[in-house]
């Protein structure tokens, strides 16, 4: 066998290999043996398909027609190794689609993969049934290969895109939960805070605390942040902001549930807390708070 | 065995993601519950900083091993407007734009090493280490 990386390989028209893509004759074979690539692409999927229960055998039939159609138009243009060219747009766009849905259904990378990978032996028994010359048969070989690998790694990289999305998705509506603020007792008001304290839906949540306070003429609120993971110079200043604000309508804020790494570090960013009253728990925050008006709580 | 990720700061859903993967970095080199708060922390700072005053980033996290002593390591890295006067920035409550100006001097205390390079005009890197 020549050494593929090193040969030379000077065509009819005498170009160099670069240009070599020009005349090479897969996108002819395409043309020619589309039928008969199909079919044997589709035998050889419904063989590997090992999951019947997640894609109908007819859905995915059409699958393949449609993408070696589009294969078989883009490579017409002569350009089999830069899929990121215009020609190559379609093809894109189909296999980004095929590959949101593999993920969607709970297909493996593997099998996403697959899809493109599976047309490789179709594609090589047709280039050595055809062609002849070892040489030449080497070389179209590589090309096929280069084109599917850089297929399969993008429908890899789509499959992984959307699998992100989800996870962002379901990130932001985590974040996004409202966070209610509940009446503990006759003037006393609880907010809980789960989550980060840093979104966009930190102000909205203060808001409705402040809110709140104004509705049921509060005089007391507990900010308890039990729930939030990392407090840090901007979840402190919103919290600091939303103390003074309620302080100006009248009310007074405690917050609760500072733990005790929690509380070193805000020791170590240097946050001042010296004018907000703070609490271990909800429980400790409750009682003082009973006690602010008044009301004690007596064991029978 | 080393371990090193890098991770793009584009929005404030980035931020929340870098200190999930700070912690998860932490947690796996065997950091205790208030020096995995402290390296989040820090993490939490610069990666708002590097989104807000950088124009967005990259942070690359690494593990690392100096003899029995495991430590991570994170590295902030922007391509924004720089910082004319480092010291000023490291103040405690100097801001430029409307925060506590705790954050920068904050993250430093917060470390056990820390290391600040930035050109007006090409950018930022601040480098934080934390040994268990
Ligand atoms: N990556 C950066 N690029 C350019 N300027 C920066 C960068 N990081 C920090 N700065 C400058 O340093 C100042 C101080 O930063 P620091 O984090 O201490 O405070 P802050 O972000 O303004 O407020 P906060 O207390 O909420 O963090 C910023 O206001 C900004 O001017
Ligand atoms: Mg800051």
């Amino acid at each position: 066998m020549a050494d593929l990386g090193n040969t030379v390989v000077w065509t009819d028209e005498g170009k160099c290999p670069m240009e070599m893509t020009h005349s090479s004759k897969i996108p002819e074979i395409l043309k020619t043996h589309e039928a008969e690539l199909l079919s044997e692409w589709n035998q050889e999927l419904v063989a590997t398909n090992t999951r019947k229960g997640l894609i109908k055998e007819a859905e995915l039939q059409v699958e393949c027609r449609e993408f070696l159609k589009l294969l078989r138009i883009a490579a017409q243009s002569g350009n089999l190794s830069n899929i990121q060219a215009s020609e190559w747009r379609e093809v894109r766009e189909m296999l980004t689609s095929i590959s949101r849905s593999r993920s969607h259904k709970g297909f493996t990378p593997t099998e996403t993969a697959t899809f493109i990978f599976s047309f490789k032996r179709p594609l090589f028994d047709r280039l050595r049934q055809l062609l002849h010359d070892p040489t030449e048969i080497g070389d179209e070989i590589w090309q096929a290969t280069d084109l599917l690998d850089r297929l399969g790694l993008m429908a890899v990289e789509a499959y992984q895109k959307s699998r992100e999305e989800v996870i962002l998705r379901q990130q932001e509506e985590m974040m996004e939960l409202s966070t209610p603020v509940v009446k503990l007792w006759d003037g006393i008001l609880a907010l809980p805070i789960i989550g980060t304290l840093d979104s966009a839906r930190t102000q909205v949540v203060m808001e409705s605390l402040l809110q709140k306070i104004v509705e049921t003429g509060s005089e007391v609120a507990i900010i308890d942040i039990t729930g939030v993971p990392t407090v840090d110079t901007l979840t402190a200043q919103h919290l600091l902001k939303t103390v003074t604000a309620a302080r100006l309508m009248g009310a007074d804020c405690i917050i609760s549930g500072i733990r005790p790494q929690i509380a070193q570090t805000i020791v170590y960013l240097g946050i001042d807390l010296t004018d907000v009253t703070t609490k271990a728990t909800l429980a400790d925050a409750f009682l003082m708070a009973l006690k602010r008006k008044g009301t004690t709580i007596t064991r029978k | 065995m080393q371990k090193i990720e890098e991770m793009e700061i584009q929005s404030s859903s980035d931020v929340v993601l870098v200190r999930q993967a700070v912690r998860q970095f932490a947690i796996e080199l065997g950091f205790g519950l208030v020096d995995q708060t402290k390296i989040v922390t820090a993490a939490s700072e610069l990666a708002r900083n590097t989104l807000d005053y950088g124009g967005g980033g990259t942070v690359t996290l690494e593990t690392l091993q100096n003899g029995g002593r495991r430590g991570l390591r994170l590295t902030f890295e922007d391509q924004g407007p720089g910082i004319p006067d480092i010291e000023l920035a490291l103040k405690d409550g100097f801001t430029s734009g409307g925060g506590l100006g705790m954050g920068l001097g904050g993250a430093k205390r917060l470390a056990n090493e820390f290391e600040i390079e930035s050109v007006v005009g090409e950018g930022t890197r601040i480098i934080i280490v934390r040994w268990k």
